[in-house]
């Protein structure tokens, strides 16, 4: 219909082990919304990256207004009119909105001492909160904003540097339904002013009504592409997935056992208004699915005590327990294995030693003194057991490579008594090896009687390794799959939010 | 770990032996002995502030809990005539007290250490001035205290009894840091508070119990000051006492970020500081130069450490490098045998 405005050919980004990006080609049209999906980790983001001038691609060309660009820097795309609403909001909120639309670009008064105008900017950012529908002033402390108006500033940001095309990150994520319907008469809005807009998100039913186009990312390739026409829901997920996936699986030794642990009608504080129901039987590892900001961590953090338990009972062999802290989960025999293994994992200064019986120490010690032969016992018995690459465990955690990171934190809670075991994105930047490695050894731990759950965002991670699936979306569980049940399909059909099968024999 | 308390052992005794050829007054019995008593005094109170900077924090309110406390302690022994045994539990406990609230509000109300403290140096400086209306207080023809005051300010075999208190302090607080529990889990504490609270550590228990020794530390401390002094002049004792503390336990290797620092470095970083104010006093250089010189040499202390550091960090980077690069070719054998050991059953050896 209308002229190409942005084209991407060829773009490639590899890092070394991982190709991200692989010959992607997206052409943007002048007025034009374009669909951007895929998987977590399909390649969304750094492609957007990439036109955001923040990542250099390892090949290709990226064509705007007429210039060839092999490359681009941050000052490169905004001078071409390309402008980021950024999934976790990029504001200052000790400032007011005029001065985060200004930012790095201040307008100054004259005379000798260039002070900043104020007066200047508020008048200029006035009239593009007025075209967005915004009730707040130039002046308002973005402190005192919600997501959703804060967004509307990131917008104004970027109609005021005459942005031609605005990418969009996931922007309702945080946002409530009449937020979101604001925001997409926004778009609407955009678009009928010939701006062009890139909609990322894992939410079909927001692309179904906002896009003319949508372009599928799988595995950092461009897989397909739906003209509006063609939108539906099994269209766009059918192409989302289709990997082929490694069998990884390896079988339970014994059936699982009853008990385990029962999460029943826990509400985080991530989603006050979400129950999360899920049980995990002595034996199985349980994998928990979603897409990033499903509620998957937050789950993991309250039963963990880390953040507190809104509402709901945590049950561990049909007896409740009481978690307000890190120590009451311990004490219970609930064991995380966070996400951030560098923050919240490790203390990465101390050696491996000390690291490993940092959460056991007082059984390692008499009247409070540590036993330092017991401790140096325990924590080269897991070294051993673990095969952690390490010349003794006296050496500081931060020198070791990541998986090995990763078995030191393992190594923290082994050599304690596991009843659950929470995993958060365990394998998340770790080599093969010690990924196939860390999956021997939650199998390992769930024939000794453990109850496991996964949390991963790596499909072949989640189909692989578990016994069941549990899939979150927007903060509660919505399925469980069985092995027999188990395929990408399935999976991400529950992490959007979509029923199960029936419809969709009905449908294809 | 050792190597900095060696470094900073060395920088005493080389400082030592220059000043005492300049001038062997300096190496006199009784000049060592003056400053073993100064450095038993000063040395009481740095440990407990080192415990709290392990943590991570500061506390800036020491000098002005002394003369509250040495107020309150002089005005129970004379005024009310408490025996001493009481009076001396009575500001220990207030000490014991202040530190208390202190670390409740920084770990339960989470207030920055920097603002707690500051307040509290405000607050117990003024309290202490309007509890005398701004009057010195001392002790009267009385022997009030004799004994406590003997203990005090007495000495066994010519050594001062505070230095000897201070060996005996550093010798229990060596142990706690060191070898306890506690001690480990102040390290842990300091350097990563999320992952010690991910390890089921009570991080809040562990760093208020930091600021309540070391207000404990300030009673015992306000003991031997008031003992040294004979009287308390509310609106200037124990003045700056709390920067010596800080200076002295970052000189012993305590790293304001928290998680570093030693029992034996504190005390070496305390003896430094008096040696260094006994210097100027004994190599005749202006009294008026006395912080200027001590500003100096923490200054370069801790820029020395610092490169130090760096550099070992390098080489440790570059150690644990030449470590993890052979491992890249033993990932892909260990990649195709663990893969091909995962799709058979086998799992019960790992057990």
């Amino acid at each position: 219909m209308a002229e190409t405005l942005l084209e991407l050919s060829g773009i490639s980004k590899t890092y070394p082990g991982v190709r991200a990006l692989d010959d992607v080609n997206l052409n943007v049209c002048r007025g034009e919304v374009l669909g951007l999906i895929g998987e977590n980790g399909a390649g969304k983001s750094t492609l957007m990256r990439v036109l955001a001038g923040v990542i250099e691609p390892s090949a290709g060309v990226i064509r705007i207004g007429g210039n060839e660009h092999t490359r681009m820097t941050v000052t490169e795309a905004t001078q071409c009119g390309i402008a980021f609403v950024h999934q976790e909001l990029n504001l200052f909120e000790n400032l007011d909105v005029a001065a985060n639309v200004f930012i790095g670009r201040e307008k100054l008064a004259g005379g000798p001492l260039k002070l900043v105008d104020n007066a200047v900017m508020r008048a200029r950012v006035m009239p593009l909160l007025q075209r967005l529908g915004a009730d707040f002033t130039p002046n308002t402390l973005v402190d005192n904003l919600s997501i959703a108006e804060r967004q509307m500033v990131e917008i104004a940001k970027a109609l005021s540097i005459d942005a031609r095309v605005i990418i969009m990150d996931e922007p309702t994520s945080s946002l409530t339904i009449s937020e979101t319907e604001r925001l997409l008469e926004v778009i609407a809005d955009l678009k009928a002013h010939g701006i062009s807009v890139i909609y990322i998100s894992h939410r079909l039913g927001e692309i179904m009504s906002c896009a003319d186009r949508v372009v599928v990312l799988r595995d950092g390739r461009t897989v397909g592409e739906l003209a509006r026409d063609e939108l539906s829901h099994a269209a766009m997920i059918r192409l989302m997935i289709g990997r082929d996936l490694k069998a990884l699986y390896t079988p339970p030794a014994c059936a699982p056992q009853p008990g385990g642990c029962d999460i029943a009608g826990v509400v985080t504080s991530a989603f006050p208004d979400r129950q999360v129901n899920l049980s995990v039987r002595r034996g199985e590892i349980l994998g928990l699915a979603g897409l990033v900001g499903a509620g998957r961590t937050s789950l993991a953090r309250a039963v963990f005590g880390v953040d507190a338990l809104l509402a709901g009972e945590i049950r561990i062999d049909n007896a409740p327990v009481g978690i307000g802290s890190p120590r009451d989960a311990i004490r219970q025999g609930i064991y995380l294995v966070p996400e951030d293994r560098k923050k919240s994992g490790l203390v990465l200064e101390l050696p491996i030693r000390e690291n490993v019986t940092l959460a056991s120490l007082l059984d390692h010690a008499r009247m409070w003194l540590v036993n330092g032969t017991a401790e140096r016992k325990i924590a080269k018995d897991q070294a051993r057991r673990l095969s952690i690459k390490a010349p003794s465990v006296d050496i500081e955690a931060v020198t070791l490579s990541g998986g090995n990171q990763q078995k030191v934190v393992l190594g923290k809670w082994l050599s304690m008594q596991p009843r659950v075991m929470f995993f958060d994105e365990p394998t998340r930047g770790i080599d093969v090896g010690a990924k196939s490695e860390i999956y021997a050894l939650m199998r390992s731990l769930a024939d000794q009687g453990v109850a496991i759950v996964m949390i991963s965002s790596d499909m072949e991670e989640v189909i692989g390794v578990s016994d069941r699936v549990a899939v979150m979306h927007e903060g509660s569980v919505s399925g469980v799959l069985e092995r027999d049940q188990f395929s990408e399909y399935n999976v991400l059909r529950l992490a959007v939010g979509q029923a199960l099968e029936i419809q969709e024999a009905a449908a294809s | 770990m050792m190597k900095k308390e060696l470094g900073l052992f060395l920088l005493l005794a080389v400082i030592s032996a220059i000043t005492g050829a300049i001038n062997p007054a300096f190496l006199s019995f009784v000049n060592l002995l003056n400053m073993a008593n100064l450095i038993g005094l000063f040395g009481v109170f740095a440990l407990g502030e080192g415990l709290v900077i392990i943590t991570g924090g500061i506390d800036l309110s020491l000098g002005s809990m002394f003369a509250l406390l040495g107020v309150v302690f002089i005005d129970l022994l004379t005024t009310y005539q408490v025996p001493w045994p009481f009076a001396l539990l009575l500001v220990l406990l207030g000490g014991l007290g202040l530190g208390g609230i202190q670390g409740f509000l920084i770990t339960r109300l989470k207030m920055q250490p920097f603002i707690v403290t500051l307040c509290g140096l405000l607050i117990y400086r003024g309290a202490a001035r309007y509890y005398t209306s701004d009057s010195t207080r001392g002790f009267g023809y009385g022997d009030e205290a004799s004994t406590l005051s003997n203990i005090a300010s007495g000495n066994v075999a010519g050594i001062p009894n505070t230095f000897i208190f201070l060996i005996v302090l550093a010798l229990i607080l060596g142990v706690l840091l060191h070898r306890s529990v506690y001690g480990r889990w102040l390290y842990a504490v300091g350097k990563n508070e999320e992952a010690a609270r991910f390890s089921g550590i009570n991080t809040n228990l562990v760093i208020a119990t930091a600021y309540v020794i070391s207000g404990v530390l300030a009673g015992v401390s306000t003991v031997m000051f008031v003992f040294y002094t004979n009287s308390v002049s509310p609106s200037s004792f124990g003045n700056f006492y709390e920067l010596y503390a800080i200076a002295a336990a970052v000189l012993g290797g305590c790293s304001l970020r928290g998680g570093e620092g030693s029992i034996l470095g504190i005390v070496l970083g305390t003896a430094l500081l008096q040696v260094l104010q006994n210097l100027v006093n004994i190599l005749g250089i202006p009294n008026s130069l006395n912080f200027a010189v001590m500003g100096t040499v923490i200054l370069i202390g801790v820029l020395a450490d610092q490169q130090l550091q760096a550099r070992r960090r390098r080489k440790a980077a570059l150690a644990g490098l030449a470590r993890t690069a052979p491992k890249k070719d033993s990932t892909i054998l260990q990649n195709a045998a663990s893969r091909g050991a995962a799709l058979p059953t086998t799992t019960g050896d790992q057990a």
